[in-house]
């Protein structure tokens, strides 16, 4: 085993993996050290899998500059890693007379973020979109490419892309400590040492534990929770657009949406935790957010749950990302990448190089790009089943063959949760009342393979 | 090829019944869809006894049963890996086998889909998200198709009759729950459901309790519960969420030429109901079809 580098990123969540894409891909010697048994194990878990324009962020902002830049490398790539994107557009819905009221200014900041397509429509122009709305809605601030896309098969394929160029990614690999001796950083992982010239925190909700490695960390990570609601399929029909809150001074709210999959969600909370590493549910607020989805889509009530989960925001006391090079301890801090991580993860990649080429060194010539396409899991697109096989997994029609792919290739499912993640398998309605035996049969046997 | 007299969408025992009467009555012509790679329904994994008895007086294990339904419906068209995903509007199924996406219409439909137990989700049991959650047919598949136990001491969450078949399924592999717990002031399974788990298999039931959440990062380690208003803590490694039974209506429709049979028409029944059921009800459609 290889154990020096130019670069170790610490943290394996869409940040981590877009950031060591990006410096494979200019032609360095990465590695990823993850400490969960599969990378996406942190906040990158459970988002609700937006990709934003940045219409309502704070201007100016570095967050805004790196969703931007996110939102457009997204796009610019998607095609060649069969990334699947459904254009569902948003709509910033007022269900007051004091929220109608805030809508120009809405439409305003979205035009000073340079999002200037955004436009506010009349109540009736919000009926025809969207029927099965509740009539309380007033009127709206549309918002034409908000859009939705799959939260984990972009990272995933971030992650090949960097494989195919050289990177490594080793899980199970907890960074304990890490010592810099002028040239390089020496550091202990939970399976083993190793050496890197440069190393990059980027470790989520972990991230001021991390950054006392190189320095007293000047920010603190309190983990804001974020419960989901999910709806059966047949509620995706219900709400076209992405139907975001007016947000208030205390809080952003909550939003429905339609996932990639095909089912309709509400979420998230926002709850500050303890917890770093546990994202937990409860039934109260689960009952609140789903009387809040019926109060906004009145049809939902008769509508079946498939799915609860729960994800925690990196949050920090600051508003803003914390992106900073440390060059004199070849040192580069990722931090506080709170709730727009997914969009932005392209952009923030593409911000890290820059600073590493403005403070710490050239970057090589970069070799010609490798493209590695992830299996599609959206549901408006082709999907495997399709074209036959067996399909294992009834409800998400998951074939055996996309299942031994994933757990097979250059980067298997780590765990049942990666599995899932990959494949969807026991994911759908009857959460693995049919299937979940036969998945673990599968899992089972090529983990006995591997060994 | 010839359009089918009648189709069947899935093989267990409402299905399997029903097109073995259907060609006792001459009506030769009919198709039964199954998406599992063996036709059988839910008895191909309860693998301890109670079957058989309404439809065969018999008693027989789940898979006993179910082979027994699969002789008596040889020679008659059993596709499995075939599942349906769609009844449209004009009655033509659209499904999908081994070989990719097709099409089948027949001048009837029998919907026979059966049911499935409400999993945790829907439930809302908070907590975090361990390995270690199951449904008991989930669990069933487990224990009788693969030989795998994926706890030493779980939860029983409920008392319905198929709670008991959860007890049941554990012993098989000397799994120990570690106690039931029932919402209501009473057992949901009639008399001596209760008694029995207690004395016979010395499983605990804790009434007028609910959980609150579930503990744990890779395996099950605790659940809370509400227990008579007060909150407690029971050790674990597992959780068996059992019945709240709902039809598996991923597909479904209605109409003149459609039927429905077994466990996809609540309330749940036996499987040998289920059996007559089928019969029942193929009869029905052969007079439709006369
Ligand atoms: C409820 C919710 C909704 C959201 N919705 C959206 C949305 O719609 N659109 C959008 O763009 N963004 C959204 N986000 C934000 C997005 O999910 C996050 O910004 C993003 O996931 C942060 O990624 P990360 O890589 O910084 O952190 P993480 O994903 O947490 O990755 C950090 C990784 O570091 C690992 N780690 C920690 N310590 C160590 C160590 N010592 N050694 C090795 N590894 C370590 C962790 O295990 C983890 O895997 C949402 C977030 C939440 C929680
Ligand atoms: C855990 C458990 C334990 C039980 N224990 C007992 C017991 O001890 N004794 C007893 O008598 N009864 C028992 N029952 C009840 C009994 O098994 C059921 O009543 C009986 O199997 C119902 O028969 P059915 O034909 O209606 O449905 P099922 O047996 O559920 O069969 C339905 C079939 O339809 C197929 N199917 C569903 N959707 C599709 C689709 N879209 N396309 C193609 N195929 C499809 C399924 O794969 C399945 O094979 C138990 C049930 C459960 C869940």
């Amino acid at each position: 085993m290889r154990n020096d580098f130019d670069i170790a990123v610490i943290g394996g969540g869409v940040v981590g993996l877009a950031i060591l894409r990006r410096f494979a891909m200019s032609g360095l010697r990465c590695v990823l050290l993850e400490r969960g048994a599969d990378i996406l194990s942190g906040a990158s878990k459970g988002n609700s899998a937006l990709l934003h324009t940045g219409f309502d962020a704070p201007t100016g902002s570095l967050e805004l500059a790196c969703m931007q830049a996110g939102y457009e490398e997204y796009l610019a790539i998607r095609d060649r890693l069969n990334l699947p994107l459904l254009e569902s557009a948003a709509l910033v819905v007022a269900w007051t007379e004091e929220e109608l009221a805030q809508l120009p200014e809405i439409v305003a900041k979205a035009h000073r973020n340079g999002v200037r397509d955004v436009e506010q429509i009349g109540r009736g122009a919000l009926r025809r979109r969207e029927p099965h709305l509740s009539e309380a809605a007033l009127g709206a601030a549309l918002v034409p490419r908000e859009h939705i896309i799959d939260p984990w098969s972009a990272p995933l394929a971030y992650a090949h892309q960097a494989l195919a160029h050289g990177a490594e990614i080793r899980r199970n690999s907890e960074v304990t400590s890490g010592a810099y001796d002028g040239e390089s950083w020496q550091l202990a992982t939970a399976a083993g040492n190793l050496r890197a010239r440069v190393t990059v925190n980027a470790a989520g909700n972990f991230g001021d534990l991390v950054e006392a490695i190189a320095r007293p960390s000047p920010f603190t990570i309190t983990p804001r929770r974020g419960q989901f609601v999910v709806f059966d399929k047949p509620a995706a029909t219900l709400a076209k657009a992405i139907i975001l809150p007016v947000p208030t001074e205390r809080t952003k709210g909550v939003v429905l949406f339609r996932t990639i999959f095909g089912n309709l969600a509400i979420g998230p909370t926002a709850e500050d935790v303890d917890e770093r590493d546990v994202a937990a549910c409860d039934q109260p607020t689960l009952e609140r957010l789903r009387a809040r989805a019926i109060e906004m889509v009145p049809e939902l009530s008769g509508i079946g749950v498939t799915a609860i989960y729960a994800g925690l925001r990196p949050a920090s006391e600051r508003k803003d990302y914390i992106i900073e090079a440390l060059p004199t301890q070849n040192w580069i801090t990722v931090g506080g990448i709170r709730s727009t991580g997914l969009t932005a993860a392209l952009g923030i990649a593409r911000h890290v190089a820059k600073l590493y080429e403005e403070t710490i060194d050239s970057l090589p010539k970069a070799p010609d790009p490798i493209w590695t396409p992830v299996p599609n899991l959206a549901e408006h697109l082709p999907r495997p089943y399709m074209d036959g096989g067996e399909v294992v997994c009834h409800c998400e029609l998951v074939t055996r063959q996309e299942i031994q792919a994933a757990l097979s290739g250059a980067l298997p499912a780590g765990d049942m949760n990666g599995l899932k993640r990959r494949t969807r398998a026991t994911m759908g309605r009857c959460q693995g009342f049919y299937c979940s035996a036969n998945v673990a049969a599968m899992y089972r046997e090529a983990v006995d393979a591997r060994s | 090829m010839q359009d089918p007299d009648v189709v069947i969408i899935g093989g267990g025992p409402a299905g399997l019944s029903a097109a073995r009467r259907l060609a006792e009555l001459g009506i030769r012509n009919v198709t039964v869809l199954e998406r599992e790679a063996e036709a059988g329904g839910v008895p191909r994994h309860c693998g301890h006894l109670g079957f058989g008895w309404q439809s065969h007086r018999r008693i027989w294990s789940g898979p006993h049963f179910a082979a027994a339904m699969r002789r008596s419906v040889e020679g008659l068209d059993i596709r499995t890996g075939t599942s349906v995903l769609q009844i449209g509007e004009d009655g033509v199924l659209r499904i999908r086998d081994r070989s990719g996406l097709g099409e089948i219409a027949a001048r009837r439909i029998m919907i026979a889909t059966g049911t499935r137990e409400t999993p945790r989700a829907p439930r809302f049991a908070g907590g975090s998200r361990p390995q270690g959650v199951m449904t008991t047919g989930a669990l069933q598949q487990h224990v009788y198709l693969q030989g795998f136990r994926p706890f030493k001491a779980p939860v029983i969450v409920g008392t319905e009759w198929v709670s008991f078949s959860a007890i049941l399924t554990c012993r098989h592999l000397g799994i120990r729950p570690v106690a039931m717990i029932e919402a209501q002031a009473r057992t949901s399974a009639p008399w001596p459901g209760g008694p029995i788990a207690r004395l016979i298999y010395g499983v605990p039931v804790l009434l007028n309790s609910r959980i609150l959440e579930i503990r744990g990062k890779q395996q099950v380690e605790a659940v809370a519960i509400q227990s008579d208003g007060q909150r407690r803590e029971l050790a674990c490694d597992g959780v068996i969420f059992t019945g709240q039974f709902v039809p598996e209506r991923a597909v479904f429709a209605e109409g003149p030429t459609i039927f429905t049979a077994g466990n996809v028409n609540a309330p749940l029944k036996t499987s040998g109901q289920c059996w007559h059921e089928g019969r029942a009800v193929a009869e029905n459609i052969a007079r439709s079809l006369a």
